[in-house]
């Protein structure tokens, strides 16, 4: 500021000394064509709207009557608006905080590291692609179906790995000699002992879902001192009669069967073979029940619903933070090259561990740098807007809601009440001045 | 492929070194070797959203809507460019792919002409309250792009320019001023005074002087601002779904696409991918130009 200030006090910049005293016109016109589509621009799209919109924030829908704070009551007091105002909060309140220390924690790991440059250009990326790319990209990856949605299949591996699907997730018991239900087990209603079979019938197998190597199902010999038995799919093309086993129905391999004592607790467990067979082989004397455990009957992981009302606003947030942990680090990483060696080595010898060296050393002097970062997410934050109308599927636009996007569907999204929205305007324009404020004495260093 | 090198490296030096230090490279390596994991776990992290949309765009249209995109890694014979040839054969789409091209180029090459004329005059020129209005003018910077929409959509209806290239690139043209007037001036300012002082005596007018010595010595900044520029324009949905209808650019209409008919993931893959493209493309290219430009442009 100053330097410029002094350097064209100097003589007159290439004027030639003037006579006499020349017109405004002569003597500021060269100076009024570089500044006039400037200013022109600025106070035509700028200034003026600016202006207008305030203005326009205190008359009602149709710009006829004057309703003085009636818009800015209606924006504290509506549920939509009030959502979005509660969502951009929670944004301000997570979004750059994850985002400056997932910066520092990738700057900090890389700074010992060769290859760094790849992985900053990875992770760096997606700040090219738009917010609104970013956004599909996301939709894509949020899909509910983990047959499709990236993050549910890889929710889906882990949740598989805990509780796998059984290999009978729908079927259902073909007669009344059986009961219960798949989440507590299918149990035989006729009492067993040693030396009885087993026949327990299922339906409601689809084809594509019957085991992979199932045979024709037999009705096993009764076992002296033990207990026998089948399960098999009561059903063969046709239809078939329920209850009996015929030629042409498949034994079910690999299904769990329980044998229960007489109060219904397992005792014994086997595994059906291919052609669906069991046997327990010196069962104690007494009376008990076979039952198809539950486990049999679990089904396949059905997917986090990510788009839904509930989850939309985090996984929103997700996506963003993933655009912009790379700008975060990089900044960051510049702020960590330019601290200087000797400091944190002169921390080390003095026996600081690493931990230490990188809480009371490295952090207080990136501090200046972290704060920049904040501040410049705080900014961005506070009018996100493409990558939440992007990510949001309309059902859930509501509960996704934030400022920016319920000023610009108020205003053009069908409701069209220019009013409201401008009121809507005019508070994030309220919002950005004092986190501006903040960011100032950086522009004052720089001007 | 990380560990390969730098073992190599050791074992070749060691005989000629010392002994210890190689032993102490290797295992000041495996050392770390955690934190290359790490790092390689997350930067596919970072990496799989992306490569996903591309390897779904290239699925068939018969599985596309049933099938994940890792489905081209484990048979890559499904892979077909199908999606590809329909959107370039789809009007709609490279109309918009058109109508971004041309929006973008508009809207960076208008704002950086016009804010070096103002930068000049406020860096070089000498007239009252020169100070004072460029502090103005950048202050401008604070204003959210919401506070224009109503009032230039109500204008624009009245111009006849809602829905038209010059509409949208005059919109980003005003927006993009303050940060380019605020940067070119502090570069200009930097330009050695005998420079301008030797041209003035020579008798060159001050539009001879900022065409032949200050819009040549200001390349650097100029370039920086013009990627910039050109990749927030290119980037923009809020504006042209406000100003555009039919003279949509690609955001636009991939947006209309998600909202018409949300399962179309064939048109829409491929068409985010291609809008995509272009912004990596200068990315790639210019790197370190864009980090300073996104600090900078916070206040946008």
């Amino acid at each position: 500021m100053s330097e410029s200030a002094t350097t064209v006090e100097a003589p007159s910049g290439g004027l030639p000394p003037a006579t006499d005293e020349p017109g405004l016109i002569r003597r500021y016109g060269v100076t009024l064509v570089f500044l006039a589509p400037t200013l022109v621009l600025l106070t035509v799209w700028v200034v003026y709207p600016t202006l207008r919109t305030i203005h326009r924030s205190f008359y009602d829908r149709s710009g006829d009557d004057f309703i003085g704070i009636d818009n800015y009551r209606t924006l504290f007091t509506d549920d939509a608006l009030v959502t979005a105002i509660k969502n951009n909060f929670l944004w301000l309140l997570i979004v750059p905080f994850f985002v400056t220390a997932i910066g520092l924690v990738f700057a900090v790991l890389l700074e010992r590291i060769r290859f760094s440059v790849a992985f900053k250009v990875v992770v760096f990326m997606p700040m090219a692609i738009s917010l609104f790319a970013a956004g599909v990209i996301w939709r894509l990856m949020y899909e509910k179906d983990p047959s499709r949605g990236t993050v549910n299949a890889a929710v889906a591996v882990v949740a598989d790995a805990v509780s796998p699907s059984g290999v009978l997730s729908g079927a259902r018991p073909s007669t009344d000699e059986l009961e219960g239900s798949p989440a507590r087990g299918i149990v035989l209603q006729a009492p067993l002992e040693a030396g009885s079979v087993a026949r327990l019938g299922l339906t409601a197998i689809r084809e594509a879902d019957v085991p992979s190597g199932a045979e024709q199902a037999v009705v096993p010999e009764a076992l002296a001192g033990g207990i026998t038995g089948v399960v098999w799919r009561d059903f063969k093309p046709g239809g078939g009669t329920p209850g009996e086993l015929e030629q042409g129905e498949l034994g079910l391999p690999g299904v769990t069967v329980e044998l229960r004592s007489q109060g219904g607790e397992p005792t014994l467990e086997t595994t059906t073979e291919p052609d669906g067979t069991f046997v327990f082989e010196e069962v104690a004397a007494g009376s008990y029940r076979a039952a198809i455990g539950p486990d049999t009957f679990t089904e396949p992981y059905a997917g986090v619903s990510w788009l839904s009302a509930r989850l939309i606003t985090p996984a929103i947030m997700m996506a963003y933070i993933w655009v912009w942990a790379g700008f975060s680090m990089v900044v960051i990483a510049a702020g960590l090259a330019a601290i200087p060696r000797d400091l944190l080595e002169a921390a080390r010898t003095d026996g600081a561990s690493e931990w230490q060296v990188f809480r009371r050393v490295t952090v207080p002097l990136l501090a200046p740098v972290l704060s920049v970062v904040f501040v410049t997410m705080l900014i961005y934050v506070l009018k996100v807007f493409d990558i939440v109308i992007a990510i949001a599927p309309g059902s859930v636009e509501d509960d996704a809601n934030v400022v920016a996007l319920a000023m610009w569907r108020t205003s053009f999204g069908g409701v069209n009440d220019f009013g409201l929205g401008a009121a809507i305007a005019v508070f994030l324009f309220l919002l950005v001045i004092p986190i501006l404020a903040l960011n100032i004495r950086r522009f004052r260093r720089e001007l | 492929m990380s560990t390969a090198a730098p073992a190599i490296d050791a074992t070749v030096e060691a005989p000629v070194v010392i002994a210890e230090p190689t032993s102490a490279k290797i295992l000041r390596f495996l050392g770390k070797t955690p934190v290359y994991l790490l790092l390689a776990f997350i930067g596919l992290l970072w990496l799989v959203p992306t490569l996903g949309l591309l390897l779904t765009s290239l699925l068939p249209p018969s599985i596309i809507g049933t099938a994940g995109w890792w489905e081209v890694l484990s048979q890559p014979s499904v892979a077909t460019l199908d999606n590809y040839r329909a959107i370039f054969d789809n009007e709609a789409i490279t109309s918009a792919i058109w109508t971004t091209l041309w929006i973008a180029l508009g809207a960076t090459f208008l704002p950086i002409f016009v804010a070096s004329l103002a930068a000049y005059a406020f860096a070089w020129l000498e007239f009252p309250g020169r100070d004072w209005i460029f502090l103005v003018v950048v202050a401008l910077l604070v204003v959210p792009i919401q506070m224009a929409l109503i009032p230039i959509f109500s204008l624009y209806n009245t111009l006849g320019l809602f829905d038209t290239i010059p509409g949208l690139v005059l919109f980003h043209t005003a927006f993009g001023l303050p940060f380019a007037i605020f940067l070119l001036r502090n570069f200009f300012i930097g330009i050695p005074r005998d420079l301008l002082e030797a041209a003035r005596i020579d008798g060159a007018s001050e539009f001879r002087i900022f065409f032949r010595v200050i819009i040549p010595l200001g390349l650097p900044a100029i370039a920086s601002l013009a990627i910039f520029q050109f990749l927030w324009v290119w980037n923009d949905l809020l504006v042209a779904l406000t100003f555009a209808r039919d003279t949509q650019p690609i955001t636009v209409a991939i947006f209309s696409q998600m909202r018409q008919f949300s399962g179309n993931i064939e048109l829409i893959a491929p068409a985010a991918f291609v809008s995509l493209a272009i912004p990596l493309v200068v990315f790639f290219a210019f790197q370190r130009y864009f980090v300073e430009g996104l600090l900078a442009g916070s206040v946008k």
